[in-house]
Parts: structure tokens; C-alpha cells; sequence
């Protein structure tokens, strides 16, 4: 891939914080290079901005490797920017051209509030772990890898489940900010398992109790949290929440 | 986990929704068999339709449905039904969307989702409308008013002179094709989407379930439409 530079004009949505009220704010950037990632860009354009005593542009990041899950922003109508199966960490330059202009918007739902300009606040997420998204262990010897027979198929779906980097594009592209595809990734990945047998009704239960009263919405099965997805999580994962759910709401007392 | 949290929980109220669509399509099929009686009377003389049948299946067919007390009683339930399927429908869409204030600048437009599956309270609301003028063009007039187009025809409602008098005016049939055609949407999403509901994940059943949904989504709808077509351009009757 031949390298190049080129000039591009950004859209970029600037909120004070979660109070204010805020604003699309218009910037040029020049020279960037098609080598760089997205986030790389930001920061060129950031350095600017301080260097002029301005308010550097706030977003989230952590890893840069796409695997923590920290990187967020809707990019021309497209949470984690116009790659398949791709964050915007690991979103490159070359993937635009000289004179485009690109608009950058926080995820939208009212259960991930706008911390400031492009951070949104997904603590939501960690409260739906914490509501049963675990097993539990009692202290002592650990138990032989090899004692618990897994059959390969379930072990395979419930590692592909366990991808899910928590990264709330599901939720950003639900046109109900649905949190189910997070929700059924979280769940499936235990429930495949014989270690997450134990607490599977529970956790259902509880998961889904904790994912309304964070205010996501229903889901609708359209499709939309799966087709942008960064790690592919199937919306079959669904489905399977669905069954564990209902299964665990018509049995436990 | 209570009963009430059961049904009133996201999922409880999607299972709600599902539940009620599989009983709607259920009924829709003894719906749509009932009516392709009036096909009988095709103005064709090949088995099994006779030009001069005169809607008197499709007449004994309706009578049997209106006098007979277990279909009576079950029509009560498909009302429930309906009026449940509608209230929690709107009451679902309406929270749903309530659930982003502030809306993105660049629509996510049709990336990763079909149109209808996004329209099913817009399709939801379509139908119900067009039920309104349904139940009064015929349940109104077959159950409680009477009607001057609907004689008695050997001790019968002739249903079959009302659908001809009622399928005679343009815009009624206009009507009733573009509702079919929004039912057609509703169950293409709807019907998959269903099971899915229900917790069917299985890829093989998966494969079944979102073939017989699209073969039903059109067959249906499509004989249904072709009810209004076939009675305006005199195909029968
Ligand atoms: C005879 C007519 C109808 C049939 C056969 C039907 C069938 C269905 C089915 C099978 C579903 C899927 C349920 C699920 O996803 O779990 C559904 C969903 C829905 N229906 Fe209907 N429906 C009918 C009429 C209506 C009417 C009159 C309305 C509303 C005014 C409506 C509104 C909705 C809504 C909002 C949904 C939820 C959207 C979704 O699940 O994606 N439907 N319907
Ligand atoms: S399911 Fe996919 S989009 Fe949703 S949080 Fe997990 S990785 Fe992100
Ligand atoms: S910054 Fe870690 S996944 Fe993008």
C-alpha cells in the first residue's frame, strides 16, 4: 500500500460535559499521513489545539491493539469508523482520502451519558457484570485444567462470546441503545460452560434486571449491534440469552 | 422473579409480543383458508372451481365460523390477542425510542438491518389502521348492524354479496392491497424474528423458521390481496 498525505476536515461534536449543552465544532488537519491510525490523527490535531491554548479534544483509549475496548467514537454514521469487524483504534488513515470530510460523534444512548465531547460514561456495562456476569469460586487447591470434560464445539462459541471487548458499539448502533448483544455475549460465554452452570439462572435473572434498570431498550432483532460488531459477536448469542432468560423466569421461585 | 417481573421485563414484554404475533399468524392462516373459498367461483371450468359456485362455500364456510360456539369463544381470545399484541407494541416502540434523546447527526441508515425490521411500528400501526375499516366493512355488519348487501341467502349471511359490494369501490381495494402489503413486512421481519424471541437458536431449526417466514410473508398476504382484485376486476362473482 503506497503511502501518502493528505488534508482532511473534521466534524468533531464538543460538550463541555455532561450538563452543557454541546456544539459540532469544524477543524483542518494537514499532512496526515495514510500510515497513521485514527486516534494517531486526534492526537496530531490535539497537539494543535494545546500548542494554541485550546481545549484538546477528549476520547476515550487505552490499549490502541483493539483488544480492551476502551476506543469508542461514531464515525460517518458508523460506530468504530467504515471497516468491517474493526475498531477505531485499529482504524488507519489509508482508509480516507485528500479533501474528505469526516463527522465524529460520541455513542448516543441515554444509559452512556457524554462525560465530555467524545467520552461517554459506560458504567452501565460494568454494573450488568457485576449483577452476575461471573462464577464463583471457593478458596483452596485449583482444580485439575483437564477434570471438567468441555465439549470442543461449546468451548469454541463460548470463547468466541468471550471477545466481546465491552465496547458499547452494539448499543450505539441499536435504534433502541439496546444491550443485548453485550448482555448475551457476557451470558453465553458462562453459560456454555459447565463452570458457569451453577449460577445460570441468576444470572440471567439478575443480568437483565440490572440491563433495565440501566435504561437500554428492547431488542428488536434488526441486526444493527451485530453488523457493527468489532469482534463479530453473533446475534445467536441472543437468541440463546433469550432461552436462558425465559427458561430461568418461568423455573426459579 | 415474580410472574408480573417475568412478563414486564424487556424480555418478558418481547416474549409478550412474540406470543401474540404467533397467535395472530396462526389465525391468519384459518383467515386466509376461509377466504380463498370465494376463489371457488373463478370464472374458470376446470376442478376445483366452478363458475356458477357463487360464493356458496365460501357463504357455508363464513356461517360455520359465526355459528359455531367454540370458534365464537375463541374469537374473543384472538381479540385479546390483537388488542394486546397492539398496546404493548406501540407501548414498546415508544419506549424504545425513548431511550436515545438526543439523536446522531449521521443517520446509521440501513447498515446491518433491513428497513422493516426497523418499521415494525410504522407497519404495526398501518395494519391496525386498516383493521378499523376492516372490522367495519364486515365484523360490524356480520355480527351486530345487518346489512342490505348482506342477504339471507338459505338461512346464511350472503357474506360473499358484501365483499362484492364492498370490493367494488377502487379505493377500498387500493386500500386493502397496500395493508397487505405492510402485513407482508410486518411478518418478514416479524416472523423470525418471533422465534428468536422464544429462544430458538439452533441453526438448523433457525434455516426452517426463516424459510416458512418468508414463504409465508408473501403466500398470505397475497392471497389475501388477491381477494379485493380478483371481486374488482369480476375474476369471481
Ligand atoms: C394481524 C396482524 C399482525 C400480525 C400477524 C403480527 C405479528 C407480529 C410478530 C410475529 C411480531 C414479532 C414478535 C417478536 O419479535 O417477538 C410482531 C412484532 C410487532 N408487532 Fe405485530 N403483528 C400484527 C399486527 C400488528 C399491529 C396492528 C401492530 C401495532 C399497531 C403491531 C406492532 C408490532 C410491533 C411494534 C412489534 C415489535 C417489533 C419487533 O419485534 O421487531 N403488529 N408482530
Ligand atoms: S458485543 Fe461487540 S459491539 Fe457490543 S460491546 Fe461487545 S464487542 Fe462491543
Ligand atoms: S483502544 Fe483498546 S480496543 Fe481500541
Amino acid at each position: 500500500m503506497e503511502h501518502y498525505n493528505m488534508n482532511l476536515n473534521l466534524k468533531v461534536w464538543r460538550q463541555r460535559n455532561t450538563q452543557a449543552k454541546g456544539s459540532f465544532e469544524t477543524y483542518q488537519v494537514k499532512n496526515i499521513s495514510s500510515e497513521m491510525s485514527f486516534l494517531e490523527m486526534i492526537d496530531v490535531l490535539n497537539e494543535e489545539l494545546i500548542a494554541e491554548g485550546k481545549d484538546p479534544i477528549a476520547f476515550d483509549h487505552d490499549c490502541r491493539e483493539g483488544i480492551c475496548g476502551m476506543c469508542s467514537l461514531y464515525i460517518d454514521g458508523r460506530p468504530h469508523g467504515p471497516w468491517e469487524q474493526n475498531t477505531t483504534c485499529q482504524l488507519h488513515m489509508r482508509a480516507y482520502k485528500d479533501g474528505d470530510t469526516i463527522t465524529i460523534e460520541p455513542w448516543r444512548a441515554g444509559a452512556f451519558p457524554v462525560l465530555k465531547d467524545l467520552m461517554v460514561d459506560r458504567s452501565a456495562f460494568d454494573r450488568i457484570i457485576q449483577a452476575g456476569g461471573f462464577i464463583s469460586v471457593n478458596t483452596g487447591n485449583a482444580v485439575d485444567a483437564n477434570a471438567l470434560p468441555i465439549e470442543k464445539d461449546k468451548a469454541d462459541a463460548s470463547f468466541a462470546a468471550a471477545a466481546c471487548i465491552g465496547c458499547g458499539a452494539c448499543v450505539a448502533a441499536c435504534k433502541n441503545s439496546s444491550a443485548m448483544l453485550f448482555t448475551s455475549a457476557k451470558v453465553t460465554q458462562l453459560a456454555l460452560l459447565p463452570q458457569g452452570a451453577p449460577e445460570r439462572k441468576s444470572r440471567a435473572l439478575n443480568m437483565i434486571a440490572q440491563m433495565d434498570k440501566e435504561g437500554f431498550g428492547a431488542c428488536t432483532n434488526t441486526g444493527a449491534c451485530e453488523a457493527v460488531c468489532p469482534k463479530g459477536i453473533s446475534l445467536t448469542n441472543i437468541a440463546r440469552l433469550n432461552q436462558e432468560y425465559l427458561g430461568a423466569a418461568l423455573t426459579a421461585n | 422473579m415474580t410472574w408480573k417481573q417475568a412478563f414486564t421485563s424487556s424480555i418478558g414484554k418481547k416474549l409478550v409480543m412474540g406470543l401474540t404475533g404467533l397467535f395472530l399468524i396462526v389465525f391468519l392462516i384459518v383467515h386466509v383458508g376461509i377466504n380463498a373459498c370465494i376463489f371457488a367461483d373463478l370464472n374458470v371450468a376446470v376442478w376445483p372451481f366452478d363458475p356458477s359456485d357463487d360464493g356458496a362455500i365460501f357463504n357455508r364456510a363464513a356461517h360455520f365460523m359465526g355459528s359455531t360456539i367454540l370458534i365464537r369463544i375463541l374469537e374473543v381470545g384472538l381479540f385479546a390477542g390483537i388488542i394486546l399484541h397492539i398496546v404493548q407494541g406501540l407501548m414498546l416502540e415508544a419506549s424504545n425510542r425513548s431511550k436515545r434523546t438526543q439523536g446522531y447527526a449521521v443517520p446509521l441508515a440501513g447498515r446491518g438491518s433491513k428497513w422493516y425490521s426497523r418499521a415494525m411500528g410504522l407497519l404495526g400501526t398501518l395494519i391496525m389502521i386498516f383493521l378499523i375499516l376492516h372490522l367495519a366493512h364486515f365484523w360490524v355488519k356480520a355480527r351486530i348492524t345487518g346489512s342490505d348487501d348482506m342477504p339471507e341467502v338459505a338461512g346464511m349471511h350472503d357474506m360473499f354479496n358484501l365483499m362484492k359490494v364492498t370490493f367494488s369501490e377502487l379505493w377500498v381495494v387500493i386500500v386493502y392491497v397496500l395493508a397487505c402489503i405492510s402485513l407482508a413486512y410486518h411478518l418478514l421481519h416479524g416472523f423470525q424474528s418471533a422465534f428468536r424471541t422464544l429462544g430458538v437458536h439452533n441453526n438448523k431449526w433457525m434455516t426452517i423458521v426463516q424459510s416458512v417466514g418468508v414463504g409465508y410473508s408473501i403466500i398470505v398476504p397475497l392471497l389475501f390481496a388477491l381477494m379485493p382484485i380478483a371481486m374488482y376486476l369480476g375474476w369471481v362473482g
